[in-house]
């Protein structure tokens, strides 16, 4: 039953990256911009995470909100200082400030930090019934994976019933418009970072429990293999990156388990390569035509 | 005498500029006023400033995002480093092996340039970016996974898939020499690159460049960058042009590879990494989108600024990106646009380029 430790590895890895993508899409759906920081809003939950539970002594489920709300304060704050005032410029010209805000978290963590891995222990971590371990399920898999599916049912409900997310799909579609019909458009974009940077959080606190250390540079390759994972299922699209991180997470486990170690990253971007260029939106991003 | 193009000037003027700043860094190195470190950072520079110009073809003239270039640079380097050592008996004068290591480099980079290219080139905007990124990411990979060694027989070539073999697989004789190990990267490379060889690289690089654009060629790219659906509309061949922009950026991206690993005595693979392609973007767009005398002088000051800032230690990193923010967010302030518009008054005709 090795088959099946390895596929739930995977749904657990793809677990974490659908969250972290679903983050990633939202930003982009609404801000048209590609947040290279997003990996990093990661890594500091992680860190927020882990000093409240050593150093404040908080229990797990207050350190998670702890720092869920740090993290969505700082998501707000760096898209009002850094983000906010390039509404006009280039997209390349956000693109260079978003590495510079992740150059600047992943140094500051290593100052606050240092470079030294922190054991993080697992906030998911109890006993299993004997039949589930032996199948090699994890009970922080079985939490990653509730996790994820809790808040893409949420985020859905969210975006399609709720009044503020009619806004987000409005500002998504044409912001002009929406700012004619009265939407505060500035204010829906802060809330789609708050709500990003919310879910990074959780992302960090779930990725950090799978793997218990804790880097300044832990986010940089999830945060790309997200990135990833969105625009793999179509970038923008909320079902896609819940579908897209799944997937990633399946494919590099197996490649891992089954063709090469080494090449478990390059075999997963080969595959992004061959679905893009099969359908060059993703798998369920929808083709704008272009206009003449 | 005929009067010459504001842009023909502009190009003799970005030579000469190059030149004169050679020059006086020579005599200064001659003249013995450089510290260790200063010499150390000469071929890097030389590098990197080829990286941004080709970068630049890509991003700047022809348009396109493209965040995997350290993947061509990281081929260049590899591939310069096999010829170089494996030529060692054959051809023991260095400049000449290493400018046969430039063009092999630039080779095997454009046969990947048109590798990636092609199917790349196909998607447009941010899915193409993505597409470059995970082709960085295989070339980096792949590389990592590659075992080479030169004896009498030639060269012995494994690729390590399951992470387990190691230079003994590789069935050499006694005296043959490992030259690329795997995860451990390449080892033992000589020295031969030199400050004198990155300059004539860095002008071949800006005649190729600054050439390409001036001609019918450049005017087609910039075309199609411009209004790619015009431009198909008025004859010109979309995917021939973007190729033609993106495999000569690739090739002069292995030359600058070729030139940056020969200059140290070990090179690994994780050194032409995502953040090493976001290094070079950031020189180009700090430099001016399609200004390649912008391209040579952000990459030559801010290789130079991380290095300078050596005595801040611990914070010269947090300082760069605290720079970085800063200059991207003071260059696109109307309110600063619009005093700096009336400050420095424009010429009569000169095209705004705002």
């Amino acid at each position: 039953m090795v088959f099946f430790s390895y596929l739930f590895s995977g749904i657990s890895l793809g677990s974490v990256y659908a969250i972290i993508a679903l983050g990633y899409t939202m930003v982009y759906g609404i801000a048209k911009m590609l947040n290279f920081a997003h990996g990093d809003i990661i890594m500091v939950g992680g860190y927020i995470c882990y000093c409240s539970m050593s150093y404040l002594g908080l229990p797990v489920l207050l350190s998670v909100l702890l720092s869920m709300a740090v993290c969505t304060v700082l998501g707000v704050v760096i898209e009002g200082l850094a983000y906010k005032p390039l509404r006009q410029a280039s997209s390349l010209a956000v693109l260079i400030t978003a590495i510079g805000v992740s150059y600047f978290l992943q140094n500051a963590a290593q100052l606050i930090w240092g470079v030294t891995p922190k054991i993080f222990t697992s906030v998911a971590s109890f006993p299993m019934p004997g039949d589930l371990n032996s199948l090699g399920l994890s009970s922080e898999a079985v939490v990653t994976i509730a996790s994820c599916l809790i808040i893409m049912v949420a985020l859905t409900l969210f975006v399609n019933k709720t009044k503020m997310g009619k806004a987000m799909r409005a500002c998504s579609e044409d912001k002009g418009a929406a700012q004619l019909m009265g939407i505060n458009v500035n204010k829906t974009i802060s809330l789609t970072f708050a709500i990003g940077s919310a879910l990074a959080a959780v992302a960090g606190v779930l990725l950090c429990s799978n793997y218990n250390t804790l880097i300044p540079t832990t986010g940089s390759m999830p945060g790309i293999k997200a990135f990833t994972a969105a625009v793999f299922g179509g970038i923008g699209s909320i079902p896609g990156a819940f579908l897209g991180g799944l997937l990633l997470g399946i494919i590099e486990s197996m490649a891992k388990a089954y063709i090469s170690t080494q090449l478990a990253n390059a075999i997963v971007f080969a595959v992004l390569i061959v679905v893009l260029l099969v359908k060059p939106t993703g798998l369920l991003g929808k083709a704008v035509p272009e206009k003449v | 005498m005929k009067k010459l193009k504001t842009t023909t000037k502009i190009d003799f003027a970005t030579y000469a500029g190059v030149t004169l700043a050679f020059l006086l860094v020579y005599a200064l190195q001659q003249g013995g006023s450089l510290t260790n470190a200063m010499k150390s950072w000469l071929v890097p520079i030389c590098s990197f400033i080829v990286m941004a110009v080709s970068l630049n073809l890509v991003v700047g003239i022809s348009g396109e995002l493209s965040l995997g270039h350290a993947g061509f640079m990281s081929v260049g380097a590899f591939s310069g480093i096999v010829t170089a050592m494996s030529l060692t008996n054959a051809i023991p004068s260095g400049p000449v092996r290493l400018l046969l290591a430039i063009l092999v480099g630039a080779v095997f980079a454009a046969v990947t340039g048109v590798i990636v290219g092609v199917p790349v080139l196909r998607l447009r905007g941010d899915y193409l970016a993505i597409v470059t990124l995970a082709f960085g990411q295989i070339i980096k990979d792949l590389i990592n996974c590659l075992i080479v060694g030169y004896d009498s027989h030639g060269l012995h070539i494994i690729f390590n898939l399951d992470g387990l073999r190691s230079v003994s697989d590789l069935h050499m004789e006694e005296t043959g020499v490992a030259i690329i190990k795997g995860a451990q990267g390449a080892v033992g490379v000589p020295k031969l690159s030199s400050f004198f060889a990155g300059y004539l690289l860095v002008m071949v690089a800006l005649v190729i460049v600054l050439n390409l654009v001036r001609s019918r060629t450049g005017r087609a790219i910039m075309a199609i960058r411009d209004n790619r659906i015009a431009a198909e509309s008025v004859g010109i061949n979309v995917t021939k042009y973007r190729l033609i922009a993106f495999v000569t950026s690739a090739a002069l991206a292995g030359a600058a590879g070729a030139l940056f690993g020969l200059n140290y005595g070990g090179l690994l693979s994780s050194r032409f990494d995502f953040n090493t392609s976001i290094l070079v973007l950031v020189y180009v767009v700090l430099g001016g989108l399609g200004n390649i005398w912008g391209s040579v002088i952000a990459a030559t000051v801010l290789y130079i600024l991380p290095e300078a800032l050596r005595g801040f230690q611990d914070y010269r990193m947090l300082l760069y990106a605290v720079v970085l923010i800063l200059v991207m967010l003071a260059t696109n302030n109307e309110q600063l646009k619009a005093l700096l518009g009336r400050l420095i008054p424009k010429r009569k005709g000169a095209k705004s380029n705002g």
